[in-house]
């Protein structure tokens, strides 16, 4: 198995965190992972993306042209990625900014209006956690106590507080996908 | 410290230099590899026998470097291409000196300013020697996270067995990636095997000059000598390589560093369709592994090299092969990545247009 997947929105939203919390997790499950930022001239509110690959192998390259699975936290992000998805691969959107779908019949969608669940828990910034929790729970590429360990590694030395939101986040991302099926 | 933890490239590249005992670096800083510096800033702080300085320019930190190589530290600058283009005076007089240190160039688009995007057009600049005069330095191209953390370790290892400046080779796409990765086990810097040339107060003892002017021209010439002779061991011991399923293949690609994981990528694509194609990756960019790559004359038909360039290590492929085969260059220049499927597609064409 070697899974690829690509996040992407505009800074602040913590695309590079979700990608990272998703390396982390794949680390800890000794599976071989790389994560690949795309860096630049970065300006808040810019675009930010990074790229995942999980595998169960030596990762060649860390590049994906075709992944299998696109997070898109806004529709710049659609826009750019929508033609890059991996034919019958799985699109995440972040259906309170994006409300257009892409122009693709081959590719699977998933809807998550991660403002509104982040808002409605009491923690707005963590939208990318409601996100990761709804990939994780449609790819299982990770399990989900993973998912969790990984948030305590990345966030260690911060508040336990914020480590608590964090995780909860992603319960209710993932509670979101099990009660949309 | 056996657990793995996931890093980028460059604080890869600075832990790792102060578990090989590396206690000063000096540089000046430049995307992308500003998180080397910031990380080395951030650890040294915490030490109370390391030093750690933003100079005011590239040319004053290389200068650094040899002060501090010359008194005895194991010392590191870093840069990108620009920057590594302004050490050059101080990467030759280093040279000269035989003096030890780790220069890492996290290499990006140029010529000029360039832009900030991974790329490899300072293969010629790293392998040739750089600045002027005639010397080499010893070149490492990491492809891997984990392999950072093993050659900068070698690096200073062997930048102080043989006096020679080290360069550790990336690219701003193996600066910024961050996989998982095992440290080796720091070593104390007060254990290394003392050094009988440094420059560190006579009291006591004779004293010692470190210099690179030579008047008398057979003077220069003995230490020219001398030099060859010292590269021509380093060629005979360091050369090394990966080989990925070369045994059987007919068409063989040949990179370092980033653009041997894209071509690796390819290697899996065009193995899956039928096509013998392996994979020669150059861990070491001097010396060049040729007696290898040489020895794979034998079955394989056509070498195709590829970099982030015009085409620079091909002339090192070309002179191992020695026109015995097919040699083929691919690139892509100017910050421009390649993907897997790109490079399969340029191997598939090349690979069938032979055979039929």
């Amino acid at each position: 198995m070697s899974l690829k997947i690509v996040f992407s929105g505009f800074g602040g939203q913590g695309v590079l965190m979700m990608g990272y919390v998703l390396a982390v997790a794949g680390m800890k499950e000794d599976k071989h992972v790389t994560f690949l930022p795309a860096y630049g001239a970065e300006v808040r509110g810019g675009t930010a993306n990074c790229t995942v690959v999980v595998s169960d192998e030596e990762i060649a390259s860390p590049i994906a042209s075709s992944p299998e699975f696109v997070v898109a936290m806004n529709y710049p992000s659609m826009i750019k990625y929508q033609n890059m998805v991996k034919s019958s691969g799985t699109m995440f959107l972040n259906s309170d900014l994006i409300t257009e779908a892409p122009a693709r019949e081959d590719i699977k969608l998933v809807r998550v209006p991660v403002n509104t669940l982040a808002h409605d828990m009491g923690a707005d910034r963590s939208l990318n956690m409601v996100m990761l929790g709804a990939v994780r729970e449609v790819t299982d590429i990770v399990s989900g106590k993973s998912i969790l360990t990984a948030i305590e590694t990345v966030l260690a030395g911060k508040k336990q507080k914020l480590i608590d939101m964090n995780q909860k986040a992603v319960s209710v991302g993932a509670d979101f996908i099990r009660g949309s099926k | 410290m056996s657990e793995k933890t996931l890093m980028r490239g460059t604080h890869v590249l600075g832990e790792a230099a102060i578990r090989a005992g590396c206690r000063a670096y000096f540089g000046y800083p430049i995307t992308p590899q500003n998180e080397l510096p910031e990380y080395m800033a951030s650890a040294f702080a915490r030490m109370d026998d390391a030093v750690f300085i933003q100079a005011e320019s590239e040319i004053a930190s290389i200068n650094m470097v040899i002060g501090a190589a010359a008194a005895g530290a194991r010392v590191m600058t870093s840069s990108s291409s620009p920057g590594i283009s302004l050490k050059q005076e101080g990467i030759s007089y280093l040279a000269a000196m035989e003096l030890p240190a780790v220069i890492v160039n996290m290499m990006r688009g140029g010529p000029g300013l360039g832009n900030i995007a991974p790329a490899q057009g300072d293969y010629f600049q790293a392998t040739r020697g750089g600045g002027h005069g005639d010397y080499r330095v010893i070149v490492f191209a990491p492809a891997y996270g984990q392999e950072i953390a093993d050659m900068t370790r070698q690096a200073f290892d062997l930048a102080d067995y043989y006096r020679i400046p080290v360069m550790i080779l990336g690219d701003g796409m193996m600066g910024q990636m961050m996989e998982p990765v095992v440290f080796p086990e720091p070593i104390d810097p007060a254990k290394l095997p003392e050094k009988e040339w440094v420059v560190n107060g006579s009291k006591g003892r004779s004293s010692r000059i470190i210099l690179s002017l030579w008047l008398d021209p057979p003077k220069e010439e003995e230490l020219n000598w001398r030099l060859a002779r010292k590269y021509s061991a380093i060629t005979e011991v360091i050369p090394d390589q990966e080989m990925y399923l070369t045994d059987d293949a007919e068409l063989v690609l040949v990179a370092y560093g980033t653009a041997a994981r894209i071509a690796k990528g390819a290697v899996h694509r065009a193995r899956e369709s039928g096509m013998k194609v392996g994979l020669y990756r150059p861990k070491t960019l001097w010396p060049f592994p040729s007696k290898a790559l040489a020895k794979l004359c034998d079955h394989v038909r056509h070498f195709m090299a590829f970099e982030m360039s015009t085409g620079q290590m091909v002339e090192d492929v070309r002179l191992a092969v020695e026109g015995r085969r097919e040699v083929s260059f691919y690139g892509r220049p100017g910050g421009v990545v390649s993907t897997p499927e790109e490079v399969a597609a340029i191997v598939s064409s090349a690979y069938h247009g032979k055979a039929n």
